[in-house]
């Protein structure tokens, strides 16, 4: 998967949680759980559906490294 | 006994029972023997754990809290420790507390504010939201805190019932919530805007600015007289229909909030305590400011969300003693597994307590894995004000149960009469529901504006919970569930009505139902049915537009996790939705008894 890919594929997970979001304007270093307003359920749900949709392991000592739209680009294309 | 009993009775002895050591190691228990404390506890020896204002003017929480060690050995001990989302660090000693608290009061006196002024917070975890609590208690006000998390509908809703006359937010959150409906709040006179740290002052039209308005107040105050009985907290809640209750606490609650610090999360004078919910609740209040300031222990405020790594890194570094957490939270450490918390220094930790929805067995005993104590389960609610039943220290523990009642808290499993009454159920093992007899200071005085909804909360000498539970022989208890409606999800209470209505707002949206589908973290997530209106039709497109509605109307804590479009939604015949009936659909259980629905809609 490269760069492009990733994010397509993140902000259409996203999109699906928080589909009020304005994901041209999102800045890939914000925190997404404080710019997207997500609940620790909706950020577990994030991570369950890349997971899912990716088919690549997310171990729970990595979520943190998927709390920026740029985090989790580079977690997914490494 | 019935079957069902019998199968019952058989679950209280399923999971092994924590039997704790009878010689104390380390502190000993402040309550050594529940039952003889049980026999012996009086209200009025609770009280005298307390100074009351000098010279016999009365019980004010803040005094409790605050002046009572700011002026005594205690001053220069940390009262608050606060851990920002960057790792910056702010110390509030006794003394700085009280000198912070004195000039919010001060701020308030100088807008005007009275006694009995409603005063709300909305803010993340920052020193300010403590500050301004605490010095609006001083000066008498009612103080009301509100969910950073809420979106602006329900923000607006409990401003009114309210009638919030100041707001202490940010300017974020003022920005992306209150400045849409702020004409829509007249009484909303002074809105206080805390800036972000090192930030130049805030500018916004129609607010205040913090440094400005509280920095520059003279740090003297004299609380003034205050009656036990004085409203001092509002705090909302949400029932099955209608709008959310606002639940009256008066400076008294501040007799449980102390006692309970002490026997069911056994507060130490030399504690470090974390009570990780957020102060827009009642936990966050009840215990996240006012039980450990009142018993003089440090407590420490974390601004950042849950992170596992975090949390141990917080629990070793901060020295923490007793910690008080939710299932949730616990749940999702238990995902990420032991071997995360080996490492991290975890030897100060003697104390772990639970609370916000029942915590599961499996949870229980991962905290002897984890950290080589049990996760103590307690429970109580918004109306309660206080910890009501609880895991102690020096007790057994078995997995699963809630615990017993706090000394002074009478409890007991009922049966509503067709006659309005209630009969005591004494029978072990079956199920009822749980009723408190009325009485304790902390319970609430009235649901503001709503007379006839807290009448209802009562029968003869009983409060009825409006949660189910089980007594088993030993007298432990054990939570079944919500006799009503009401959804439980991650140890908040949603009301579907809230919920549905926002949903009917759409044009799309012809009617609305909405149930708690259990959820292996949560407890359970809030689910939407909608039936549309003619000449729309369920699509993906449909359904994430539905969602972003409520998204930003709710805030995501309230708005639906899920949302299934569905043709017609089955309703009695008096025209209520029947939210039990989706929810058994849902799950797949049998319907039960349909004779009053209407219409055929399966």
């Amino acid at each position: 998967m490269n760069a492009g890919e990733a994010r397509t594929l993140i902000v259409d997970v996203l999109a699906s949680i928080a589909p009020e979001a304005d994901f041209d304007r999102l800045p890939g270093g914000a925190v997404l759980r404080d710019e997207l307003d997500l609940d620790s359920m909706d950020f577990l749900n994030f991570i369950t559906f890349l997971h899912q949709k990716s088919g690549i392991d997310i171990p729970e000592a990595d979520y943190p490294k998927l709390s920026t739209l740029d985090g989790a680009v580079s977690y997914l294309t490494r | 006994m019935s079957d069902q009993a019998a199968g019952r009775a058989s679950l209280a002895d399923l999971y092994p029972r924590i039997v704790k050591p009878r010689a104390a190691s380390g502190a000993p228990a402040n309550m050594p023997d529940y039952h003889q404390a049980h026999r012996t506890f009086t209200w009025e020896a609770a009280r005298g754990l307390l100074d009351g204002l000098p010279g016999g003017r009365g019980l004010n929480i803040a005094h409790e809290a605050v002046d009572r060690h700011a002026t005594g050995p205690h001053a220069d001990r940390h009262a608050l420790r606060w851990i920002g989302r960057g790792g910056g660090r702010r110390i509030l000693t006794y003394r700085d507390l009280m000198i912070a608290t004195n000039r919010f009061a001060n701020t308030l006196r100088g807008l005007g504010v009275r006694e009995g002024d409603s005063v709300f917070v909305l803010a993340g975890r920052i020193p300010e939201l403590y500050i301004a609590v605490l010095g609006a208690l001083k000066v008498k006000c009612v103080v009301s805190p509100l969910f950073s998390a809420f979106g602006p509908e329900p923000l607006m809703t409990r401003l009114d019932i309210g009638e919030g006359r100041v707001l202490v937010t940010t300017e974020p959150l003022y920005r992306r919530k209150v400045a849409a409906i702020r004409s829509q709040l007249p009484k909303l006179e002074h809105v206080i805007l805390v800036p972000e740290d090192r930030e130049a002052a805030t500018e916004v039209p129609g607010t205040l600015d913090w440094r400005q308005v509280v920095e520059q107040q003279s740090p003297d105050f004299v609380i003034p007289p205050t009656s036990p009985e004085d409203r001092a907290l509002l705090h909302f809640t949400s029932g099955t229909t209608g709008r959310p209750k606002g639940a009256i606490h008066v400076h008294e609650a501040v007799v449980t909030h102390h006692i309970t610090g002490r026997y069911a999360l056994d507060l130490h004078d030399d504690d470090i305590f974390w009570c990780t919910a957020d102060p827009g609740w009642v936990t966050g209040t009840s215990y996240g400011i006012i039980a450990p300031l009142t018993n003089g222990v440090t407590s420490i405020v974390v601004e950042a969300e849950f992170d596992a790594a975090t949390w141990y890194g917080v629990l070793q570094n901060e020295r923490v003693s007793v910690w008080y957490t939710a299932p949730t939270a616990i749940r999702m450490m238990m995902k990420l597994g032991t071997d995360a918390v080996r490492g991290f220094d975890l030897s100060a930790l003697r104390f772990l307590a639970s609370v916000g929805e029942p915590l599961n067995p499996e949870a229980v005993i991962w905290g002897q894995q984890a950290f080589g104590k049990p996760f103590h389960d307690n429970w109580w609610q918004t109306e309660t004000g206080g910890i009501m039943i609880a895991n102690f220290v020096a007790m057994d523990v078995k997995p699963g149960s809630m615990g017993m009642p706090l000394p002074g808290i009478g409890a007991g499993i009922v049966r509503r009469n067709d006659d309005g009454g209630v009969s005591q159920i004494d029978e072990p093992m079956v199920e009822g529901e749980l009723a408190l007899k009325a009485g304790w200071p902390s319970m609430m005085r009235g649901y503001l504006h709503e007379e006839e909804r807290y009448r209802k909360c009562f029968a003869g000498p009983w409060y009825l919970t409006g949660d189910l539970a089980m007594r088993d022989a030993d007298g432990y208890y054990w939570f079944v569930g919500r006799s009503d409606d009401v959804i439980k999800s991650s140890g908040h209470l949603i009301g579907p009505f809230e919920v549905e209505s926002t949903l009917m707002e759409h044009p799309a949206v012809a009617e609305a139902g909405v149930i708690g589908k259990p959820d292996p973290m949560a407890g359970e997530i809030v689910k939407a049915f909608v039936a549309l209106n003619p000449g729309f039709s369920p699509s993906e497109a449909l359904r994430r537009e539905l969602l972003g509605h409520a998204r930003k109307r709710l805030g995501a804590v309230v708005a639906p996790k899920e949302i299934d479009f569905s043709t017609g939604l089955p309703r009695t015949r008096s025209g209520k939705i029947m939210r039990r009936l989706l929810k058994a659909r849902e799950l797949g259980l049998p319907e039960g008894d349909l004779s009053t629905l209407e219409g055929d809609v399966r």
